[in-house]
């Protein structure tokens, strides 16, 4: 079982990070009385202003790990506190003042969008449930006037206000997702694979237009990508997960350039390269084990080109080995 | 190297040329694919690029004379082994898909049939094309199945599609194609639902494919980086045209079309310096209907200007086997090369914006 690195006392963390996550589980009840553990021991933290990447192969449990952070689902067990405020419990009504705060953006742009409804009626409904941070009641005016502006940070025109989600493509429709999340000034804006459904062509685009929304706005993300050149281009720091634990956290310079954990190499090595020249061999033999039995000892080995018996038998931690780093290896690389 | 080796003459295996696929939409002919040429020689793989709805898959259904819509017209011409696939009787054209021309998919579940295990399959399939009885049949899909990489073939083959996990999955499917010698293969974006470090694998074997069973590919797919990684030649479709063509490392070197040289350049590097912003293209492709007279790139290309917009830019020698459809080089000021073209170990470049980073 990973156990979480604990956050060292310094200065710079005098403030409360935005999002601290202690020790989370997620368990889905299969039929036939079998458990999956989707998300197994999750342990980090979320600075105020950063953008932390979730990264990993499918299954591994980066979107059950969102919809918790956000509280879109329940937890099984551990702790999630969002500005300090324990929200792990909380109830539906408790939490409502704070969804303003957080939003999540999809990968199915169309799904998350009411075909029948106009972009302006979309956009508008949480400016009119939701009060403004004093508590009032939002003017008809106010909102226009928002809609306006929401459209212009999202680069699309007024026009697109009287549309339907359809007469859009799919870039488009992200940015109109994106305009919604950002209508109520949240925090804390977790993006699910939110350009992995695009063509190559407009991917930049809106890889582009989270950047810079995220540097105008001073906003937070957890960016969840199985692409790591994505990750890379988008986040200040990077948790590598496999089989619903954490492999690797830290600097995505560091962490891609010289990783630790050698699960973290081959996903680097893994990435078929626009470019010419050797070809590699591929990093790992067989495929990600089923995580409804999912390897005991560390959850890496039967595919880990490094392992050593004490792999089969002890799970590593999650451990710190510098300041900014932490891996769960017994061997680390770096 | 196999006894039973494919034929291997001097002439390509394939010749495509001029390949058109019209529809009929609103009371009129639209093209999917519009005058598509090329060859795949023997041993070969090559790489048919492009965004989704570029026509990849309508090419090759075309290929294989699947498309079956009503009204479709194939027109122009696909010679394989001097055979002529376009307006082939359909009863000729099955009996040389599966024998001679194999098809594997992104999903491999349209391939089997869930409710026979994966050994029985491949065995029918190899008994639908040649004499061997079921116990031959049988030990020849176990055998192909190692050759694939699959672990405990026997085993394995007595499972059922739902349960093996999606990269053993795709070795079966690729077994399966493979029973009995085709000279072509058409993979239709085999990698794209998997992860890459499954991906990486069937990659491999792909490659390998050339060697171990004298196969030819037509590898279709969306990503640049599998292309490279994949294919000896590669043709970049844009809205059901071909846009560039070459040897794989001479249209990478030297991108010549704006849309290829734009498309690479707007992929985030996973190596070298990490530019504060993508270059990006505008706006999106445009479909069947709503494409431009002249050149298709035109409404995104930055180098669009008058003789892009008013016709159709023909494919324009670069070097010896590389073309693009563009006005550019034949104006006299073609794209320069691509910069950092060779997979290097670069330093990255300065560390990321924000300030604290605590665990
Ligand atoms: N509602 C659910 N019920 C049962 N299992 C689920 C459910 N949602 C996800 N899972 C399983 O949990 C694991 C993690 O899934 P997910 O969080 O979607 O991973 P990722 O987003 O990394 O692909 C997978 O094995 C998936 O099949
Ligand atoms: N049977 C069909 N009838 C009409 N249009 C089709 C048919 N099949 C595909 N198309 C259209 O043809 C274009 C090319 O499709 P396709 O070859 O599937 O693209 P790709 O495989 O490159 O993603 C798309 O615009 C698609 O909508
Ligand atoms: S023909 Fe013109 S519009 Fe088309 S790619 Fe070349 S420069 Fe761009
Ligand atoms: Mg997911
Ligand atoms: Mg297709």
């Amino acid at each position: 079982m990973s156990t979480c690195a604990p956050t060292p006392p310094t200065a710079a963390n005098a403030t409360p990070p935005l999002l601290d996550v202690r020790g989370l589980y997620k368990t889905y009840a299969l039929p036939r009385g079998q458990k999956l553990k989707a998300v197994d021991g999750i342990s980090l933290s979320v600075t105020h202003g950063e953008v932390l990447g979730l990264v990993g192969e499918s299954g591994c449990g980066k979107s059950t790990l969102g919809r918790c952070l956000l509280r879109l689902t329940d937890v099984s067990a551990g702790q999630i506190l969002f500005n300090g405020q324990d929200i792990t419990k909380l109830p539906e009504r408790a939490l409502r003042p704070l969804r303003p705060h957080m939003q999540m953006v999809f990968q199915d742009s169309y799904a998350s969008l009411n075909p029948r409804r106009r972009i302006t009626d979309l956009l508008a409904e949480p400016l009119r449930v939701h009060p403004t941070a004093t508590g009032q009641k939002r003017s008809s005016s106010a909102i226009t006037a928002r809609l306006h502006e929401l459209m212009e940070r999202v680069g699309l025109p007024l026009s697109a206000l009287e549309r339907y989600p359809h007469e859009f493509s799919g870039g488009q429709r992200q940015r109109i997702n994106i305009a919604r999340a950002l209508a109520l000034s949240p925090k804390l804006i977790v993006a699910d694979e939110p350009v992995s459904a695009l063509d190559v062509s407009v991917q930049a685009q809106i890889i582009n237009l989270f950047a810079d929304l995220q540097a105008q706005l001073g906003l937070t993300y957890v960016f969840v990508a199985h692409d790591l050149a994505v990750i890379r281009q988008i986040s200040t720091r990077v948790a590598v997960m496999y089989l619903g634990a954490i492999m690797e956290l830290g600097q995505t310079d560091t962490v891609l350039h010289n990783p630790a954990h050698p699960y973290t190499l081959a996903l680097t090595q893994a990435v078929p390269q626009p470019v010419i020249g050797a070809i590699r061999p591929p990093p790992l033999r067989g495929d990600i084990p089923s995580p409804v039995s999912r390897p005991a000892g560390c959850r890496f080995h039967t595919r880990c080109p490094i392992a050593q018996p004490l792999c089969r038998a002890e799970e590593p931690a999650l451990r710190q080995i510098s300041t900014h780093r932490a891996v769960a290896c017994h061997f680390p690389l770096a | 190297m196999r006894a039973d080796m494919p034929h291997t003459s001097t002439q390509p295996l394939l010749v495509v040329q001029n390949l058109s696929v019209h529809v009929p939409a609103q009371g009129q002919l639209i093209s999917l694919v519009e005058n598509v040429s090329f060859t795949v020689g023997a041993q070969e793989i090559v790489g048919l690029v492009g965004e989704s709805g570029s026509g990849k898959s309508v090419t090759a259904m075309a290929l294989m004379g699947l498309l079956d819509s009503p009204g479709v017209r194939i027109t122009g011409s696909a010679r394989f082994k001097g055979q002529e696939l376009v307006g082939m009787p359909p009863r000729l054209l099955r009996r040389l898909r599966g024998r001679d021309i194999a098809m594997i998919f992104q999903d491999p579940m349209t391939a089997f049939t869930p409710v026979y295990t994966i050994g029985w399959q491949i065995e029918e399939q190899i008994r639908a094309h040649t004499s061997l009885s079921r116990k031959q049949a049988q030990q020849r899909a176990i055998t192909l199945l190692a050759e694939m990489g699959v672990p405990d073939p026997a085993q394995m083959a007595q499972r059922y599609p739902h349960q093996l996990s999606g990269g053993l999955r795709q070795r079966a499917m690729i077994a399966m194609a493979l029973s009995c010698n085709p000279s072509l293969l058409i993979a239709d974006e085999p990698t794209t639902a998997l992860d890459v470090t499954v991906q990486a694998q069937i990659l491999e074997l792909v490659r390998g494919l050339r060697s171990s069973h004298g196969s030819s590919v037509l590898f279709i797919t969306h990503d640049m980086g599998v292309v490279a990684q994949t294919c000896d030649s590669t043709l970049v479709l844009y809205s059901g045209r071909i846009a560039e063509t070459g040897p794989t490392a001479d249209l990478f070197a030297h991108p010549s079309h704006p849309y290829t040289a734009a498309l690479l350049a707007s992929i985030p590097p996973i190596t070298g310096p990490r530019p504060a912003h993508l270059p990006t293209i505008a706006s999106a492709p445009p479909t069947p209907h709503t494409r431009p007279v002249g050149c298709a790139f035109a409404p995104r290309c930055t180098y669009a200007h008058t003789p892009c917009t008013t016709s159709q830019p023909a494919l324009v020698p670069i070097s010896a086997q590389h073309a693009a459809a563009c006005v550019l080089p034949t104006e006299g000021t073609p794209l320069p090369p691509r910069l950092g073209t060779v997979q290097t170990a670069q330093a990255h470049s300065a560390p990321h914006q924000t300030g604290t980073t605590p665990l």
